[in-house]
């Protein structure tokens, strides 16, 4: 019966759409995903004037980005674990646990035992590698746990929350571990953890192609079907805003030069005449915010592209319809958690690489900040809705708050009841939203 | 198997398409189906028909996977054949539309239809234009002013959802359809739409299982009726050969009537 009605209802309210309405129809863009873009956009103007101009600088934007890459990494992860209706709460733990085995191998138990010299190439290869597997072990024992036996995520991640931090303890009897090696801390950033102006152009040139090539390739394959298509003007301004803004990204990483004395050490480090003004260097894309959209793009693929994204988000929905139609739910599940240890242990390296150094508390909290990230991000607590890209926008936007206090000279503690605020702020304008629908 | 002469399609030599066998499943002590028999020829329509509780629904689940039966055997086309999840069932080609429909409610219809049999581009990944142009024939044969192709199944109308659950079952050329209370959640016109598809299909040679308390639409679409109570087949009889008062004394009182055949939870009469 109601299908006779909503039909015609459809076109006629498309018909009333005022300009915004029509925009949003045609471009096909989320509201929710504009709406956290827009704050964003205010939060970070009124840091800027509150500052007195710091915050919009080259050298602080670059900073923010490189300090929201590890728990916007693990965001992604958050959000296939959340929209299953399930929480892990050890997600800092274990980014501690892994960075202690990554410490520890490439400065004890490689070149001691497995005689990797100190100083060889695949030091760092297999440090890293080592660290991965340990995330991708624990993320699979508490996901075993959580779909074949039955405990309540909850309950499995906060006892892991204590496991995996007493484990990064017991591996070196609360010692902290370092130096890292020279290339393994490339993935902290830094100077020299950034790829150039050069290589960042290429990287934007490359990216802006993808973006056009995808749009020309989802319409193509529309036509085809002879699918109604989004009108040219939409696909031509989508184009051109993804492509202005990934060009302006990197034109801010390559505002920012290194510093004087870092510069003057490697002039003559490599017999580079400085000139009188002054050698500029610009530092690029961070390697660290590299491999964070590196993550988020496969995110994205896997979430969107892939059956295992797809049986996660029907999982979500109703997970007794996902078993109904011969999902294997308890195996996803898994998958779900082994994929988000994976994650613990890329932010695991970053982490360790920036502070050139493992120790037995780093990643404390740093659950609650990804758990945020995520559901200010727009993934719904009751499961089923959640994007990638929201929870990085998430992670950047909880991180700006928390940088622009720091500039601010705001007291850690009034830091911590704004960011607070900010959370529950964020998901009860969420909740209307969803309600408004 | 003398019972076999009053049973069955016209054409009685035929193999059923399923014959499940002395069915039997328990939930901590309590049977919820006791020793139940039941079979379906093809282009029939059996009804199961009984109150709530009565075990119609969790005998259909075992026969599409969702439960593992306890004792029984099950045969298709003859062939034992073994049904342990709702994967195995699908591979016999048993389609099912359960009554709370079972849709993944943030996706999309097309993402409904193929839910756990998507279609893959060269790449592996999912072809979603393929599936949408799917999607889009077999609902434009089912409900052809469905446009909502975008939109997640839980902004759809009951009717529409209902729509979107039948696409599934018949998208995947099923031989084997049970419809759990179909026209539940429907107006007079969709529930009419239904019992046309019902024909339709029965035409196209596919046996169907029609769970339902209404009585009419029973008496309407069925061949055959089974009646149980408590876990246990009452009686099974051709719509032709009793009455509906006949069928609600089966349903309410367990009264086998003459023109059907008494099942092992028929009340044994005075006589």
């Amino acid at each position: 019966m109601t299908d006779i009605t909503t039909a015609p209802v459809d076109r006629a309210r498309a018909s009333e759409l005022g300009f915004a309405g029509r925009f949003l129809k045609a471009t096909e863009l989320d509201v929710r995903m504009l709406g956290m873009l827009a704050a964003l956009v205010l939060i970070w103007i009124t840091l800027h004037i509150l500052s007195g101009g710091l915050f919009l600088t080259p050298r602080n934007l670059w900073n923010l980005s490189v300090q929201s890459a590890s728990v916007a990494i693990m965001a992604t992860g958050m959000v296939l674990v959340i929209v299953t209706r399930n929480i892990d709460l050890s997600v800092g733990s274990v980014l501690g646990f892994c960075a202690m085995v990554m410490g520890v191998m490439q400065t004890q138990w490689l070149p001691q035992y497995l005689g990797v010299p100190i100083g060889s190439s695949y030091l760092w290869v297999l440090a890293l590698c080592s660290g991965l597997v340990a995330g991708v072990v624990i993320g699979g024992l508490q996901g075993y746990v959580i779909a074949y036996m039955g405990v309540p995520a909850f309950i499995v991640t906060l006892g892991g929350l204590l496991v995996w931090r007493g484990g990064a303890w017991w591996l070196t009897s609360g010692q902290t571990v370092a130096p890292m090696d020279p290339t393994y801390r490339l993935m902290g950033g830094g100077p020299e953890g950034a790829i150039g102006s050069t290589w960042s152009w290429v990287v934007a040139v490359v990216a802006c192609i993808g973006v056009l090539f995808l749009l020309r390739s989802v319409r193509q394959q529309r036509k085809r079907f002879h699918f109604p298509l989004k009108p040219v003007w939409a696909e031509v301004l989508l184009g051109v805003v993804a492509c202005v803004a990934i060009l302006g990204a990197v034109w801010v990483a390559n505002s920012y030069y290194w510093p004087a004395g870092i510069v003057r050490r490697y002039a003559a480090e490599n017999n580079i005449a400085v000139p009188d003004g002054g050698l500029q260097i610009a530092h690029g894309i961070a390697i660290p915010v590299l491999m964070a959209i590196t993550v988020g793009i496969v995110m994205t693929f896997i979430t969107t592209r892939t059956r295992f994204g797809r049986y996660v988000f029907a999982i979500g929905g109703n997970p007794e319809a996902a078993a109904l139609a011969g999902i294997a739910t308890r195996w996803v599940t898994m998958k779900i958690f082994m994929l988000m240890g994976l994650l613990a242990g890329i932010s695991a390296a970053i982490s360790s690489a920036r502070l050139n150094a493992s120790t037995n508390a780093l990643g404390t909290l740093d659950e609650l900040l990804v758990i945020a990230a995520a559901v200010i991000g727009g993934t719904s607590l009751a499961g089923g809705s959640g994007t990638v890209v929201g929870a990085m926008l998430g992670a950047l936007l909880m991180q700006s708050l928390q940088s622009g206090m720091v500039l601010l000279g705001i007291d850690t503690p009034l830091q911590n009841i704004v960011v607070g605020l900010v959370l529950v702020l964020a998901v009860w304008v969420d909740t209307i939203y969803r309600k408004r629908l | 198997m003398t019972i076999m002469t009053n049973q069955g399609p016209a054409t009685p030599t035929a193999t059923p398409l399923v014959d499940m066998r002395d069915i039997s499943i328990a939930f901590g002590g309590i049977r919820a189906v006791d020793g139940a028999s039941i079979d379906l020829y093809p282009g029939e329509v059996v009804a199961l028909l009984g109150h709530n509780g009565a075990g119609k629904s969790t005998l259909i689940k075992i026969l599409s996977g969702a439960y593992k039966r306890d004792t029984g055997t099950i045969f298709v086309n003859g062939q034992e054949a073994s049904i342990s999840s709702p994967r195995d069932a699908k591979g016999y080609g048993i389609e099912t539309i359960y009554q709370t429909l079972a849709l993944a409610d943030n996706v999309d219809a097309a993402a409904n239809l193929f839910l756990g049999r998507e279609l893959k581009t060269a790449w592996g990944t999912l072809d979603d234009v393929a599936m949408e142009a799917e999607a889009r024939k077999v609902m434009g044969r089912l409900n052809p002013r469905f446009q909502r192709f975008k939109d997640p199944v839980s902004r759809l109308s009951g009717g529409q959802r209902q729509s979107v659950a039948i696409a599934r079952a018949i998208l995947f050329n099923a031989r084997i359809l049970i419809m759990d209370e179909p026209t539940a959640a429907l107006g007079p016109q969709e529930t009419a739409q239904v019992g046309e598809l019902v024909k339709q299909l029965k035409a196209d040679g596919i046996g169907i299982f029609l769970i339902s308390h209404d009585i009419h639409d029973v008496f309407d679409l069925a061949d055959r009726v089974c009646v149980m109570k408590n876990g246990q087949v009452v009686g099974t009889a051709r719509t032709t050969d009793v009455t509906q008062d006949e069928v609600l004394g089966m349903i309410i009182l367990g009264k086998c009537p003459p023109g059907a055949v008494p099942g092992p939870g028929a009340v044994r009469a005075a006589a």
